[in-house]
């Protein structure tokens, strides 16, 4: 369905990626948030907060990360597509409720603006240092999507996409902005509504009878009722059978754990969001993402001034990996020249598919700024040594 | 001999129960149980609307409540049902919704919602029930612990202070404050029904025995003791200062109606203040419809 | 345009984000280039020195930071003094001349000033110093159009402020055409000069 007009602030705006980000929300349809303010991402729900009552929703300030991350849950299950916003130290604290939207499947979206850290860190600086906590940061088996934009215009057009996907596999999703794409300002184009493709809730047409909360119809994804509907369905963190009751068994372990993580895995391939370019007789492959992958093609267009053959993969989803994109690579350049703003995370998801067929350097920063483009032109020039 | 005048009796409670998860955690003796009895009577009697009911629990013995309710249901994750019905309330205000959690829950790690949610007066029916101790997790101290008892992780005593929880809901700003113990069911159904009345943050305590935990680690009997230890030492007292009603170890329980006050809820702030800074540019919390996604609904012809 | 560097500096309260905004806009919007604007965040951009960073060009513009200005705007004797030595040799130095006094010049810039503030002060109101500088800015750079500026100088300010911030563009504008016909200002490097030997 289209996005509901209301919500879209047609136009072209001088926007940065935080103020993108909220109005990428609106137009996929977001209409509450909850949130406590953290550099450098409260400016999102700042115009949120300013946004929001005049197009027909609100936002709520919580007493803490904790409470955040769950009110927006509570939202969700009301009917309403809903967000919260934080930066490290806050997605520290919501990671029990990204393992409960997970195992309660339970879509909506996480929007980490990435600062330094660990710990208080570098509160007004940026960093890539949580994209490793997206994946694994709560305890159990589970999977996620997350999407890394680089540029404002970016923070609109993949918000929109994170509630589509959050909505299509009924999973929270991060969004891993950074600090600098949070607070850049850039050319936006918020185009028509009409040209917003937004997902519609996976809601049941079955009967109050008929319907089983948990039970998934060939493609993993079960269908939502919402309060007040008159299903009295039961919703919990515990491990729980098609009826969404307690069952604990390790038969029911088993079968609701796989499903959680295969409905993810499974469609990989099918929704992996990434920017290739020139890699087919590329001896060196640039993996970035991020703001980081903007330093990172500043490095190549230098590298190819020197006359070296590098090709470049920007990952836009990082979670799910796209490991058969990487495995395809590997088997055909020498190496892999992988900056980040950490040091060293998703590196070690490249080097893991590239399974020892081609190098995997690491390019590491510590945050706090980004790399200068020269270091990534070393370790390019490196990689082809 | 007598004779069965009625072969299958049907419990009067049990349609708002989900039969088929029977039989249910709880211990012989346990209150939790009584106070589901409470809540589904006064159901009956205040006639609500089950459709628009939806009740939240937090982790603990009285968070599996939400697991046994035929009602829209959500057990939560520990301390975290107040915040998870704010959201549920605000997107969707026309549904009534319960908060049934217990002490450790919605006291000590949920502390900071319990206060914050009445401050705000986001209309919610919070019952806690309070069995003294964390019982779930096998008999350690609470908040809600009296001083001198012998816990789990008190093998010495209790000598923290307890909280007095009227007292700190009523500071907080809840409209309406209640305190009854499990022998006194049926002023806590009238209690419930009361409090699904008033527009604002309610919270009613029920005191309860945990005797598997509490009562036997501190040699007061069983159950049917700790009854007979409500009904000699309570004392009805409505109305009463909720700065003098904290409980101690076996004293006197002061129960009854505390606070029963109006002043404007969340809902009611949140769109006076909208009205009167964005005039009429401010669209309209709908009360019926909430912010329910456009494409939310089911399709009418298929759904119930 | 060739990337161009350029940064906007003085203290709080002088409209130095606004001054970016208004060029990024007009840069990216109305003209149809690239422009990525940044800025300093936190307790230490709140009064004292403020900054904002913009990098334009006619091709995406990749790295987002500036590392050596090809053109500084300094709105405060501080900015001067934290930002005047990162100037790209040869750059251009804009300085709101009656609060900014040009000294130890590291590199060899093209220097200009105007008395931003003054000429606010002429159209009655102060706070548009800061467009004084974008329209002094427009004519001594020659980097974007003056319409195009002024355009967004129009969508960048409240309605109610539009005309008297046009006249603002306007006065920089014009003092700016005359400044550049004059060329760059030796009596400031004389005046450098001046102070050094007073320092001596």
């Amino acid at each position: 369905m289209k996005a509901d007009p209301r919500g879209v602030l047609t136009g072209t705006h001088f926007m940065d990626g935080d103020h993108a980000c909220c109005e990428g929300a609106l137009a996929a349809g977001a209409r509450f948030a909850a949130g406590y303010p953290i550099t450098p991402s409260t400016e999102v729900v700042e115009r949120f907060a300013a946004r929001v009552p005049v197009v027909g929703g609100s936002f709520i300030q919580m007493e803490d990360e904790l409470a955040a991350s769950i009110a927006l849950q509570g939202a969700v299950w009301g009917g309403a597509k809903s967000f919260t916003v934080t930066s490290g130290p806050g997605f520290s604290l919501m990671m029990e409720h990204i393992g409960y939207a997970a195992m309660t499947e339970t879509p909506c979206v996480f929007v980490d603006v990435q600062r330094g850290g660990p710990s208080t860190g570098l509160p007004t600086l940026p960093a890539q240092g949580d994209m490793m906590q997206a994946r694994w940061g709560s305890h159990g088996d589970y999977e996620i999507i997350a999407l890394c934009p680089n540029s404002p215009q970016e923070c609109f057009d993949l918000t929109v996409k994170a509630f589509n996907f959050a909505e299509e596999f009924r999973v929270p999703v991060m969004f891993m902005m950074d600090e600098v794409v949070g607070h850049m300002t850039e050319k936006v184009v918020i185009p028509p509504a009409d040209q917003i493709e937004v997902v519609p809730r996976k809601h049941t047409r079955k009967t109050v009878e008929e319907y089983l909360p948990y039970a998934t119809n060939g493609d993993m994804v079960p269908e939502m009722a919402h309060a007040g509907e008159g299903y009295k369905f039961h919703v919990t963190g515990l491990t729980h059978d098609e009826r969404g009751y307690p069952n604990m068994t390790p038969q029911t372990q088993q079968k609701l754990v796989t499903r959680l993580q295969n409905k993810i895995r499974s469609a990989a391939d099918r929704i992996a969001m990434f920017e290739e370019e020139a890699t087919e007789n590329a001896d060196v492959i640039v993996v970035s993402y991020g703001i980081t992958s903007r330093v990172a093609q500043r490095a190549i267009d230098m590298a190819r001034e020197r006359g070296l053959k590098v090709g470049k993969l920007r990952l836009i989803m990082a979670w799910p990996f796209p490991e058969t994109k990487i495995r395809e690579l590997a088997g055909r350049t020498k190496a892999f020249v992988v900056p980040e703003l950490n040091l060293g995370q998703m590196v070690r998801e490249v080097e893991r598919a590239a399974a020892g067929r081609a190098k995997t350097i690491l390019v590491p920063h510590a945050g706090g700024s980004v790399h200068h483009p020269e270091e990534i032109l070393a370790a390019i020039q490196e990689a082809v040594r | 001999m007598t004779t069965l005048v009625n072969p299958t009796p049907i419990n009067p409670v049990e349609p708002f129960l989900r039969s088929d998860r029977m039989p249910h955690i709880w211990c012989p003796g346990c209150g939790i149980g009584t106070t589901v009895n409470c809540f589904a009577q006064a159901l009956i009697e205040s006639k609500i609307d089950l459709k628009t009911l939806a009740l939240v629990s937090g982790i603990g013995c009285t968070g599996r409540v939400a697991g046994y309710v035929k009602l829209d249901s959500f057990h939560t994750t520990h301390g975290r049902a107040i915040p998870f019905a704010t959201g549920l309330k605000l997107a969707n205000p026309k549904l009534n919704v319960v908060v049934y959690s217990g002490d450790g829950d919605l006291s000590a790690i949920g502390c900071n919602h319990l206060i914050h949610a009445a401050r705000r007066n986001i209309d919610l029916k919070v019952i806690c029930v309070n069995n003294l101790i964390y019982a779930m997790t096998g008999g350690q101290t609470a908040p809600t612990t009296p001083g001198h008892a012998i816990t789990s992780t008190s093998p010495y005593g209790t000598f923290e202070p307890a909280f007095n929880l009227p007292h700190l809901v009523e500071a907080a700003g809840a409209v309406y404050v209640a305190r009854w113990t499990t022998y006194h069911v049926r002023q806590l159904a009238r209690s419930i029904g009361e409090a699904f009345k008033k527009k604002g943050f309610s919270f009613i305590e029920v005191i309860s025995p945990c005797p598997t935990l509490y009562q036997r680690r501190n040699k007061l009997g069983d159950g049917l003791d700790t009854m007979k230890y409500y009904k000699e030492k309570s004392k009805t007292k409505h109305g009463a200062p909720t700065s003098e009603i904290g409980l101690t170890m076996q004293g006197e329980i002061i129960v009854g109606k505390f606070v029963d006050r109006d002043r404007p809820d969340y809902s009611a702030l949140l769109k006076a203040q909208m009205h009167e800074s964005l005039g009429e540019r401010y669209v309209d919390y709908d009360e019926e419809q909430g912010y329910v996604c456009a494409d939310g609904g089911c399709a009418e012809d298929s759904c119930h | 345009m060739p990337l161009t560097e350029l940064r906007i500096a003085g203290f709080g309260g002088q409209g130095v984000i606004l001054s970016a905004i208004v060029l990024g806009k007009a840069a990216s919007i109305h003209q149809g280039e690239f422009a990525t604007m940044t800025q300093n965040f936190g307790p230490e951009a709140r009064g004292g020195a403020c900054s904002a960073q913009l990098v334009l060009s006619d091709k995406p513009v990749l790295y987002p930071y500036v590392t050596r200005p090809d053109v500084l705007v300094v709105m405060s004797q501080e900015a001067y003094s934290k930002f005047a030595p990162e100037l790209k040799d040869g750059g251009t130095l804009l300085v709101e001349r009656d609060l900014v006094r040009v000294t130890d010049l590291p590199a060899h810039p093209r220097v200009y000033s105007v008395p931003a503030t003054r000429l606010a002060e002429e159209l009655g109101k102060r706070m548009v110093l800061n467009i004084v500088m974008v329209g002094f800015f427009t004519a001594i750079t020659q980097l974007l159009e003056p319409e195009a500026v002024r355009k967004a100088v129009a969508d960048s300010v409240p309605a109610s402020f539009r005309d008297l911030n046009l006249k603002a563009f306007d006065k920089g504008y014009e003092y700016g055409k005359t400044a550049l016909a004059a060329g760059p200002e030796a009596a400031d490097l004389e005046h450098q000069a001046v102070l050094s030997q007073e320092a001596q």
